[in-house]
């Protein structure tokens, strides 16, 4: 049923239509309304056979959902940034212990300096935790994306982590087809664990491995989410059949035949880059687009036959690895390893700065003149880290960084956004 | 009782006192009895807290006919009991991580609610640091929800699995690797720590106890009464080790027995946070004959440590408080 919609309701609907059993919240921007959305369904009696439970932290939130998993129940929670490093340690043991809980997590920057915004530092500082990670580019693909990671994450036994842009998709109305129950019902059998814990049939789960087979047992890991490689796109391919749209799967390309330069990128900022791919492709300029749709299990090969024909790749990521550089750049790289395509690392967005076309087709426009080994950083203030790094170099001791540059801001009175999006002016 | 008692254990059936004269056996030498942990674990001798996780699970299992989950935190107890790749739970278990049992055996009772698996119950347990520390945010989350589990705490008093560190459950005074008996004030800070009994109690959930491993009878009994509660509840049991204490693997019951009869270590119940039964001390002893065995206390009796008259004032107070506070000699009064 199309209905006129905020992406978090839409996701607490779709997550609602998979009949979780248990499901444990714990508030932080910007996945909260998700919950909340879920809270009342429940308590309203849409939905039924679920318990929902309020717990103290994230670590609690997730902890409990390994219970409640382990015992046999299919189990949903939602994070974000600090509260996804809060649990951290739950992380990795929900897919250590092999447990197909399936988690939203709504975008957003790590602090400090403490911000709530959109970026992508929270999923990448998860990205080695054994979880399947998705990235929604839309709020429809958000809905549907929550539907196919409870058929994946049962079917292999491991968790999956469906990523949705904080605000710009778990905060924005618009129009999403929010499917039928019995459609729902048809395509997600009931959760029917392969292991249990159950007096019937006891059994010790979760027991000390020592170094005579932790190796394998990490290598068998790995070797699941080679399988989800694909079980991905077959059970993208199972939903279009069932739902009549795509949705999901390993990557999706936008207009990359022919194309000489392809950026690649994952989540909501794809669709600002379809805008900018249309403009420049009317003004002839042969350029594509690579949304990543699973970065964990990460598809190599597809993204190596996507991009083999273009001369240039850009990687625009909205995460930095501090002391390294991109991180979705770094795969991209490991994907092209041998190939003479040159990869832009271009960081943008981070702790929520728009990402605007006019700064995007500037990059673009002056692309090929630049050094494609150094990290590119899309409106960044110049005049603002020159003098920081200037007062540094003049300092031995120099202190942190965020209260500095918030002293110098605040003396100039100046606006760190970009003027554009200060005006809101657009191309 | 003259005869000769020899403990072994063969196979998978604990033996025990089945060798004693049928009025003398405990109830553990009953071929009837259920078995959490068989043998093959791989706790130290005289290890308090495998004891007293055998009494209270064994105890737990015969009240749920059976029908137990039992969720453990990492420590000492998960460590030697599931020596890879082997375990000697012969019950539904479940090790997720350090600090989260309570929140585990929280997710555990919500999955056999929603699929109205009403009789099956859960225990969630864990040592001192996996309770009082860093457990200690999903426990008193578990019992502000008033979950339906029951919370057994195995209290030795310090991280005994990384090598007898300080936890918010050491005494004063007492030597742990990270209180070491140097300096000006030797052994742990006076004035420290935490008694989650009567933090547990604050929550106003419908069952608190404390026992102890001198008293298996007690503890089976306490055991075997929160079982027939629903919601959450907490029993905190003193296990002595050992290693961590300094005592003789024989002396564990006897240095239990004494924690309990200087009133250092008070038994009772609680009900919806009020003080429901107290177990009286017959024979009140001065603190100094529970510390004297243990060597983490040696440096109390030093003649050259100019605090230690002061140190064992101050466990002799504490102990002198918890006999008024909860009643505990009203039965030497009586005499």
């Amino acid at each position: 049923m199309l209905k006129q919609i905020e992406g978090s309701h839409a996701m607490a609907e779709a997550i609602a239509l998979c009949r979780p059993e248990v499901i444990c919240a714990y508030p932080i921007t910007p996945q909260t309304h998700i919950v909340e959305g879920l809270s009342a369904m429940v308590r309203d009696g849409h939905l039924t056979g679920c318990e929902f439970i309020n717990v103290e932290s994230e670590f609690a939130a997730l902890s409990v959902a390994i219970g409640s998993s382990a015992a046999g129940a299919r189990t949903y929670t939602a994070t974000a940034s600090q509260g996804l490093l809060f649990m951290m340690e739950a992380v990795y043991n929900a897919s250590g212990l092999g447990l197909p809980i399936v988690m939203t997590l709504g975008n957003r920057a790590i602090g400090a300096p403490i911000n709530i915004w959109n970026d992508h530092s929270d999923a990448m500082s998860v990205r080695d935790a054994g979880w399947i990670m998705l990235f929604a580019e839309t709020n429809q693909e958000a809905v549907d994306l929550h539907i196919q990671a409870f058929k994946l994450a049962e079917e292999l036994s491991c968790p999956v982590m469906v990523n949705v842009d904080g605000f710009i998709l778990t905060h924005a109305v618009e129009r999403v087809d929010i499917p039928d129950p019995e459609q729902v019902d048809a395509f997600l059998p009931p959760f029917d664990p392969v292991q249990v814990l159950d007096p019937a049939s006891p059994m010790s789960m979760g027991a000390m491995v020592g170094p005579d087979a932790f190796m394998e047992v990490r290598y068998l890991a790995h070797h699941k989410q080679m399988q989800a490689l694909d079980r991905i796109p077959e059970i993208a391919a199972e939903f279009k059949a069932a739902f009549g749209r795509e949705s999901g799967g390993l990557i999706r390309c936008y207009r990359c035949d022919d194309a000489d330069t392809i950026v690649v990128a994952m989540g909501s900022v794809v669709g600002t880059l379809k805008d900018m791919v249309d403009t420049r492709r009317a003004a002839g300029d042969r350029i594509g687009v690579v949304s990543i749709g699973a970065f964990r299990p990460f598809p190599l090969e597809e993204v190596r036959n996507a991009l083999m024909g273009a001369r240039r790749v850009v990687v625009l990521e909205k995460a930095l690895a501090v002391g390294m550089g991109g991180i979705l750049a770094s795969h991209v790289r490991m994907a092209l390893r041998g190939h003479p395509n040159r990869v832009y690392t271009l960081i943008a967005g981070l702790g929520g700065r728009p990402i605007l076309q006019p700064s995007l087709n500037a990059f673009m426009d002056r692309v090929a003149a630049e050094p494609h080994y150094d990290v590119h950083f899309l409106d960044l203030r110049e005049d603002v880290v020159e003098a920081e790094i200037a007062r540094m170099a003049a300092e031995r001791r120099s202190g942190p960084i965020a209260e500095n540059v918030l002293r110098r801001v605040a003396a100039l009175g100046q606006m760190m956004l970009p003027d554009a999006a200060v005006t809101g002016d657009r191309p | 009782m003259n005869q000769t008692v020899k403990f072994y254990q063969t196979g998978t059936l604990t033996v025990g006192n089945r060798l004693l004269d049928p009025e003398h056996r405990t109830v553990q030498a009953s071929e009837e009895r259920s078995n959490a942990i068989t043998c093959g674990h791989r706790a130290c001798q005289g290890c308090g807290e495998a004891l007293g996780a055998r009494y209270a699970i064994d105890a737990a299992l015969k009240a749920a006919d059976g029908n137990l989950i039992c969720v453990n935190a990492t420590g000492c107890l998960e460590v030697f009991t599931t020596p890879y790749p082997e375990t000697s739970w012969q019950l539904a278990w479940m090790h997720s991580l350090f600090g989260n049992a309570a929140a585990v055996a929280a997710g555990v009772a919500a999955a056999q609610r929603v699929k109205g698996r009403n009789r099956v119950r859960v225990v969630a347990q864990g040592g001192d640091g996996g309770t009082t520390d860093i457990g200690f945010g999903c426990l008193s989350g578990m019992f502000e929800r008033n979950d339906d589990v029951l919370y057994i705490c195995y209290d030795n008093e310090a991280y005994m699995n990384t090598g007898v560190q300080r936890s918010s459950a050491t005494p004063g005074g007492a030597r742990t690797a990270t209180t070491p008996a140097v300096g000006e004030a030797p052994g742990n800070v006076f004035g420290t720590g935490k008694n989650v009994p009567l933090i547990a109690m604050a929550h106003n959930i419908p069952y608190v106890a404390t026992a102890s491993v001198a008293d298996l009878h007690d503890l089976e009994a306490k055991v075997t009464r929160a079982m027939g509660i629903h919601g959450a509840r907490y029993i905190h049991i003193m296990v002595p080790c050992p290693l961590g204490w300094g005592s003789a693997s024989h002396d564990t019951i006897r240095v239990a027995r004494l924690a309990v009869e200087s009133g250092l270590f008070p038994l009772f119940e609680a009900e919806h946070g009020v003080v429901t039964s107290s177990r009286p001390i017959r024979r009140k002893v001065p603190v100094t004959e529970y510390l004297k065995p243990q060597k983490r206390f040696a440096h109390l009796f030093r003649p050259d440590n100019p605090h230690g008259a002061d140190a064992l004032a101050r466990l002799q107070a504490q102990a002198d408080e918890n006999c008024r506070r909860f009643n505990l000699l009203r039965a030497e009064e009586g005499k």
